[in-house]
């Protein structure tokens, strides 16, 4: 019983880091309708600029945050304007073939500069475990779980009451409409690739200060898949719940059934439900129904 | 030179081959991939028959992804498949090689079926993230399920024979794999002027269209499939038996992303397409490689950025089709091959 809470209590918290890279992936495709198979990259690449950014140039975490922040949104926007831009009104093949080949540039460039070797954070955070009850959580986990659920609330936040969160969601509600009544849509797509890239950076900060950087990190980005499919491609919410229920539900197929298969299990058994739910549901949980007309 | 398009009978309208010219110049193709081997070094005619199997493979995609519309991220599990089945059936059960082909063909085009049955439910983004979780399952099989597929080491196979003839070198390989490749692509080519292959583009193009026209939706997405994965379980077969062992590590899902970049680069829904896109992506790797190598001689740590640089070329190539040439190698192919032929009067 302690193994299966400790399980479920863990999974949780990695559950909502997830969560905040999923965000990264949905405040994309809710603007643009494009699956961005680079975010995984886009949080590895985040990782690795902190990490540049507080062992090479020795900058405290309060200013390398910000930094990664502009960095990252940079790139989101530049990788909007030179590349998807083009892209808008081409077949989902092509935009997600280059999405896939932007996340094979990410990561070559990334191992070309920081090379292929594995390196760990400096601490961010107090190093004492948490202990709830009998359950003993590493305190990286925690915190860090903290942290993205902060971002996330800013985020929900955002897009509730600031005016370029209004003007996100209403773009994301009706392109044509939105263009009418003076939002500038091509600037949102813009904007939503460099929030997109924001969230998915600050995700890998945190799971590198976890489990460490190396180019390979951004294979995690794979997970968001079952995430949004669980919790609806579109929906920020969603995203989050989905989040917070792969990061069980992998602990747990782990936790059990790991020893039966010599490992690996965690990683698939969150695909095998996603087979599973598009079987039974062809959009996902909540995602929102498409209607075709001729 | 061939003018105009001047058809008078069904038959030169139905015709494979349209005129003398394009008949002249297969012929020479022809007489020229027969000599090839005897004039090739040993590199070469290796790289040709890699390459000669990644042909069958990308033109089985290309059935499926360019010419019927399915997105699938799991090609390369489908030829892991037809692997597996060849390495069983030879190692295990002493099944000749060319009953393996076969067999290799169908079980692969059974996995095929079963991953694109949900297919008729499935559209666009969402079968490409669930050909994407069973290329991932079946990756995780062939690693996990080691009583059959001997796991992370793999199976080693006996050398194939064909009529009685061993095939234990490459030389003897590459007419093997010629064959096969002219046959698939025939095959593929002729596909598509019949009723099956017409139904495909419709669907692709617009599949409500295609099922108020009286196309059934389920039956021709599932031949699709399967005619796709029976392609990749070919490859697949003779991969293994050319490289004579199997690993998963032969099916990751980078390849199953190389497979589509292929058919990207080459050209979407061209069988042309497909098999530029094939030499394409075979020879490009080698060059960066031996480039790197050139390097080498200046900078002595050049080598040690191959796998990175790689990765650069490969999403750069991937971008840039898709940006400023969408059609892909075929397309351009075409151009100079029309500016050749209306030369010298362009308009």
């Amino acid at each position: 019983m302690d193994i299966f809470l400790q399980l479920i209590v863990s999974g949780f918290l990695v559950g909502g880091i997830y969560a905040l890279i999923a965000l990264g992936f949905v405040l994309i495709y809710k603007a643009t309708n494009i699956i961005n198979f680079a975010t995984g990259e886009f949080m590895m690449i985040g990782a690795y600029i902190f990490y540049s950014l507080s062992v090479y140039l020795k900058l405290s975490p309060f200013i390398g945050i910000p930094l990664v922040i502009v960095a990252a949104a940079l790139l989101g926007a530049l990788v909007e304007r030179l590349i998807l831009r083009h892209m808008l009104g081409q077949p989902n093949i092509s935009i997600i073939m280059v999405t896939i080949g932007l996340s094979s540039i990410l990561l070559g460039i990334a191992e070309i500069i920081w090379g292929s070797s594995f390196r760990s954070f400096p601490a961010l955070f107090p190093r004492k475990a948490i202990i709830i009850g009998e359950i003993v959580l590493r305190s990286n986990l925690f915190y860090g779980f903290v942290t993205a659920m902060v971002v996330v609330v800013v985020f929900l936040l955002v897009f509730k009451y600031a005016k370029v969160g209004v003007a996100m969601r209403a773009t994301a509600n009706d392109q044509i409409a939105a263009f009418s009544m003076g939002i500038n849509v091509k600037s949102m797509f813009t904007i939503s690739w460099a929030f997109g890239a924001i969230a998915a950076s600050l995700g890998g900060i945190i799971i590198g200060n976890i489990g460490g950087v190396q180019p390979t990190l951004g294979h995690i980005g794979l997970k968001i898949f079952p995430i949004v499919i669980l919790g609806g491609l579109d929906s920020i919410m969603g995203a989050v719940i989905g989040g917070l229920l792969v990061g069980i539900l992998e602990n747990l197929a782990g936790g059990y059934l790991d020893p039966y298969f010599h490992g690996g299990v965690k990683d698939l058994a969150p695909f095998v439900v996603l087979i599973i739910i598009l079987l039974i549901k062809p959009y996902g949980l909540f995602g929102t129904k498409e209607i075709e007309r001729l | 030179m061939h003018i105009g398009d001047y058809r008078v009978t069904y038959a030169s309208d139905e015709a494979v081959f349209v005129n003398a010219t394009s008949r002249f110049w297969l012929g020479i193709l022809f007489i020229f991939l027969l000599t090839f081997p005897f004039l090739a070094g040993d590199y070469l005619l290796f790289m040709a028959n890699v390459t000669g199997i990644t042909i069958i493979g990308a033109v089985g995609l290309n059935i499926l992804t360019g010419f019927a519309g399915q997105i699938s991220l799991g090609h390369a599990a489908f030829i892991g498949v037809g692997g597996y089945t060849a390495a069983i059936f030879s190692s295990r059960f002493d099944i000749p090689f060319l009953l393996c082909l076969l067999l290799s063909g169908i079980m692969a085009a059974l996995f095929g079926i079963i991953v694109g049955g949900p297919s008729l439910r499935l559209k666009g983004l969402y079968l490409g993230i669930a050909t994407l979780a069973a290329q991932l399952i079946l990756e995780f099989v062939f690693v996990h399920w080691e009583s059959v597929t001997g796991g992370i080491r793999g199976i080693n196979l006996p050398t194939p024979k064909v009529f009685g003839i061993a095939l234990d070198n490459d030389f003897k390989f590459y007419f093997v794999i010629l064959t096969l490749v002219i046959l698939c692509v025939t095959a593929a080519r002729n596909l598509f002027r019949t009723r099956v292959g017409r139904a495909f583009i419709a669907i692709r193009d617009r599949d409500i269209s295609a099922e108020l026209m009286g196309i059934n939706l389920l039956q021709y997405k599932t031949y699709a499939f399967a005619i796709s994965s029976f392609m990749a379980g070919v490859a697949g077969c003779l991969y293994v038996n050319f490289l004579k062992t199997v690993t998963p590590e032969y099916f990751p899902l980078l390849e199953s992303v190389r497979y589509l970049a292929m058919i990207i680069v080459g050209g979407l829904g061209s069988i042309l397409g497909a098999i530029f896109g094939a030499i394409f992506m075979t020879f490009v790797p080698e060059m960066i490689k031996s480039l790197l190598g050139l390097l080498g001689a200046i900078f002595p740590t050049a080598m040690s950025f191959l796998f990175p640089f790689q990765q650069v070329i490969f999403g750069l190539l991937i971008v840039g089709f898709l940006v400023f040439e969408p059609h892909g190698l075929a397309e351009i192919w075409y151009r100079i091959k029309n500016y050749f032929r209306l030369w010298p009067f362009e308009h």
